[in-house]
């Protein structure tokens, strides 16, 4: 017999020895097709405020942009009041923008470990945490929110859903099935692996800046 | 890993006499009990939600055996390659077959306490393969050659100095005193190995059957690298670990993060459905995950089984007494704490663990933060009945044991033994009412406190009296 045989076997008799426990409204196939959703707390917020709230929460900073020409001034805004380098990449989809017009050089392609400032897209945000929701993909470079120092990532004021839940449900309608990976981003990375003191910037980020664009 | 929970007691005198340990235990203490209490205050119905999901986690165990293979059917068909292994030895030499049939040299790794149960690190090390584990704790670990004292603070026992020496010695750079600098130098020493390494391994804090996916949390963004990074990914999961669907997945993140440090979400949460796709821009070329069950089917056909719930938030640890003032070390194994004292014994044999199930005070803090309801001091009642049964607890408790129940089954006699214990008592606690040391197997519980003295007279004599006026 294989391992995976064994294994079987032995969790089939070690589950016929205790009566069928936990929740059993729903039989395993039920579960897997209806996948219903658990208790959920109160939501009776305002999902954008609350995204803004949370993404503060976490540590990551908000601004509001009203038509998607404005994004390179909005980058170079934030850059220099932070004293960044002026150069990065992005995810292609931004590569049209005018960002030397705004005093930028930002190459469309994915990030390498040495690239300062990455912009992103973002699939959906999600508002209970103030998470961004990140897919693999052709034109998404994960790299591009993970290796540069700064993440700057853009969001559609029409993308922010109110919970995790709605997220795989928006996931389902408009793809179908999951990319390769699916990230949840909240905030730049950290750690308090030292004496339970928080640092930011462990291995990824060591800032995300949140661009809200409601257009 | 190596066994030491039979020296509980030598280890757990030591820790306690050891100044430095004490210390970084004093300047850990409570706060993550704080961050939890805080955290669950934003969920209006926490105990529903509490309660769900240790009803989810039962369903997924009674059903397991579908739920796995209907998360290997889409997981094969995303192209993930699948194996199943029964024993540590196996799973080891599975991931170095790995490792070594694609070339790979040097291996990144984000946390598992998986793989500290099966010695993954040393097992590939001898083989000849350079890890390097990169989340912060378990890297500090790994340089001082230590094990992790905490499953989600590996390095809690650990001081800012000593980490200080410990960095300026291995990186071989001026010795830094700043907790930012020392974070940062980690940082650059090991993201060059990041985008270097051939492999990445991980553990996986959920397999979801709905979609054939794996999931991990991480803070640090490693776990992002480890996943993403390399030519190679390799995921190693226990199969209690598999869950039904996106949803209940939900539901159980809304309980990880907030019992573990606080926090409302993890910083990072990476759900990982096969290898990289045609036109993606990243992601390994092969994606292989390892289905273990070491132990995990013996202890779902015992009375143990609830312990199988468990989502390894370290929330038992950190509100228990026993652990704030020993630390982890003592418990002599991968996991320490209330969950510790029960998945040791169930793991590596209750006679290699003596100790472990009699190491609580039964508070129940730890099953009243437990954010799925695994009744932990139940559970270590039992193992401590499993003791008694087995002729395991030492001769003289046993014969202690069998002359009360002799005697309490016995009113009037026992009415009369106790009437003289609680004057001789009064005696021997003299003006200040307090017995320094006690004979036979009391010796060890006086020799670090006092015992209140009776006051020299049996409840059952107050009661009486206060009835009769």
């Amino acid at each position: 017999m294989s391992a995976k045989e064994n294994i079987l076997a032995r969790i089939r008799s070690a589950n016929a020895m205790h009566a069928a426990a936990g929740d059993v409204s729903f039989t395993p196939s039920e579960r897997l097709s209806a996948h219903p959703r658990g208790p959920m707390p109160t939501m009776q917020w305002d999902a954008l405020e609350r995204f803004k709230a949370c993404s503060i929460a976490a540590a990551s900073t908000v601004d509001e942009l009203s038509t998607r020409a404005d994004i390179p001034a909005a980058v170079a805004r934030y850059l220099k009041q932070n004293n960044l380098p002026m150069s990065g990449v992005c995810w292609p989809e931004f590569g049209d923008l005018d960002w030397h017009g705004a005093g930028l050089e930002m190459q469309p392609r994915p990030a390498a470990g040495d690239d300062k400032v990455g912009v992103t897209g973002s699939f959906c945000a999600l508002a209970e945490t103030g998470t961004l929701v990140l897919l693999s993909g052709e034109s998404q470079a994960a790299t591009t929110s993970l290796l540069p120092e700064t993440h700057i990532a853009v969001i559609s004021t029409s993308r922010v859903v109110v919970s995790m839940e709605d997220v795989w449900e928006l996931m389902r309608e408009e793809i179908g099935e999951l990319p390769r990976q699916v990230n949840f981003v909240s905030g730049p990375s950290r750690t308090a692996d030292i004496e339970m003191t928080l640092v930011y910037g462990a291995h990824g980020p060591f800032r995300v800046h949140v661009l809200l664009l409601d257009e | 890993m190596e066994i030491t929970s039979a020296q509980f007691k030598k280890v757990a005198s030591q820790k306690l006499a050891d100044k430095k340990v004490q210390a970084a235990l004093a300047h850990a203490k409570g706060k993550f009990v704080v961050a939890r209490a805080k955290a669950i205050e934003e969920l209006d119905n926490f105990e529903d939600i509490r309660r769900a999901a240790a009803d989810v986690r039962d369903h997924c165990l009674a059903n397991l055996d579908q739920y796995l293979e209907q998360w290997e059917r889409n997981a094969t068909a995303a192209g993930t390659i699948v194996h199943w292994v029964e024993s540590a030895e196996e799973m080891n030499r599975t991931v170095l077959d790995i490792a070594t049939s694609n070339h790979v040299r040097k291996v990144i790794k984000s946390k598992s306490m998986l793989g500290e149960e099966t010695g993954m690190n040393e097992y590939l090390e001898r083989g000849g393969i350079d890890v390097r584990e990169t989340d912060l704790g378990e890297y500090i670990i790994q340089q001082a050659k230590e094990h992790p004292s905490h499953i989600i603070a590996p390095a809690t026992h650990k001081s800012k100095d000593d980490i200080a020496t410990l960095f300026a010695e291995r990186h071989q750079r001026p010795r830094l005193d700043d907790i930012e600098e020392l974070t940062h130098e980690a940082r650059e020493i090991l993201r060059p190995h990041f985008l270097d390494a051939d492999m990445g391994i991980t553990g996986a804090n959920f397999l979801v059957a709905e979609t054939g996916s794996t999931m991990i949390v991480t803070n640090e963004g490693n776990g992002r690298m480890t996943t993403t990074m390399p030519r190679i990914h390799v995921a190693i999961s226990s199969i209690e670990k598999c869950i039904p669907t996106l949803e209940d997945l939900s539901l159980l993140m809304r309980l990880l993060a907030r019992s573990a440090t606080g926090q409302s979400i993890s910083n990072y949460l990476s759900v990982t459905t096969g290898p990289k796709r045609d036109g993606d821009s990243d992601g390994p070329d092969e994606f292989h995950v390892i289905l273990v069950d070491i132990g995990r089917t013996r202890v779902l056909g015992s009375d143990l089984r609830p312990a199988l719930r468990c989502i390894r938030c370290g929330a038992c640890m950190n509100h228990c007494p026993v652990y704030q003032n020993i630390g982890g070390h003592a418990y002599g194994w991968v996991y320490p704490g209330p969950i510790g004292s029960v998945l040791t014994p169930a793991y590596v044999g209750l006679e290699k663990a003596i100790d472990l199930p009699n190491a609580a005070t039964f508070c129940n803090q730890c099953g009243v933060a437990c954010p799925v309801k695994i009744p932990l001091p139940d559970l270590m009642r039992k193992l401590r009945e499993k003791q008694t049964e087995r002729k395991l607890t030492p001769a003289g408790q046993r014969v202690g044991m069998r002359v009360w129940a002799w005697l309490a089954s016995r009113p009037t006699l026992y009415a009369w033994a106790t009437r003289i214990v609680a004057r001789l008592g009064k005696l021997a606690g003299g003006k200040q009412g307090l017995v320094h040391r006690l004979p036979l197997a009391g010796a060890e519980w006086t020799r670090g406190r006092d015992l209140p003295a009776p006051r020299g007279k049996t409840f059952r004599e107050i009661y009486a009296a206060r009835n009769r006026s």
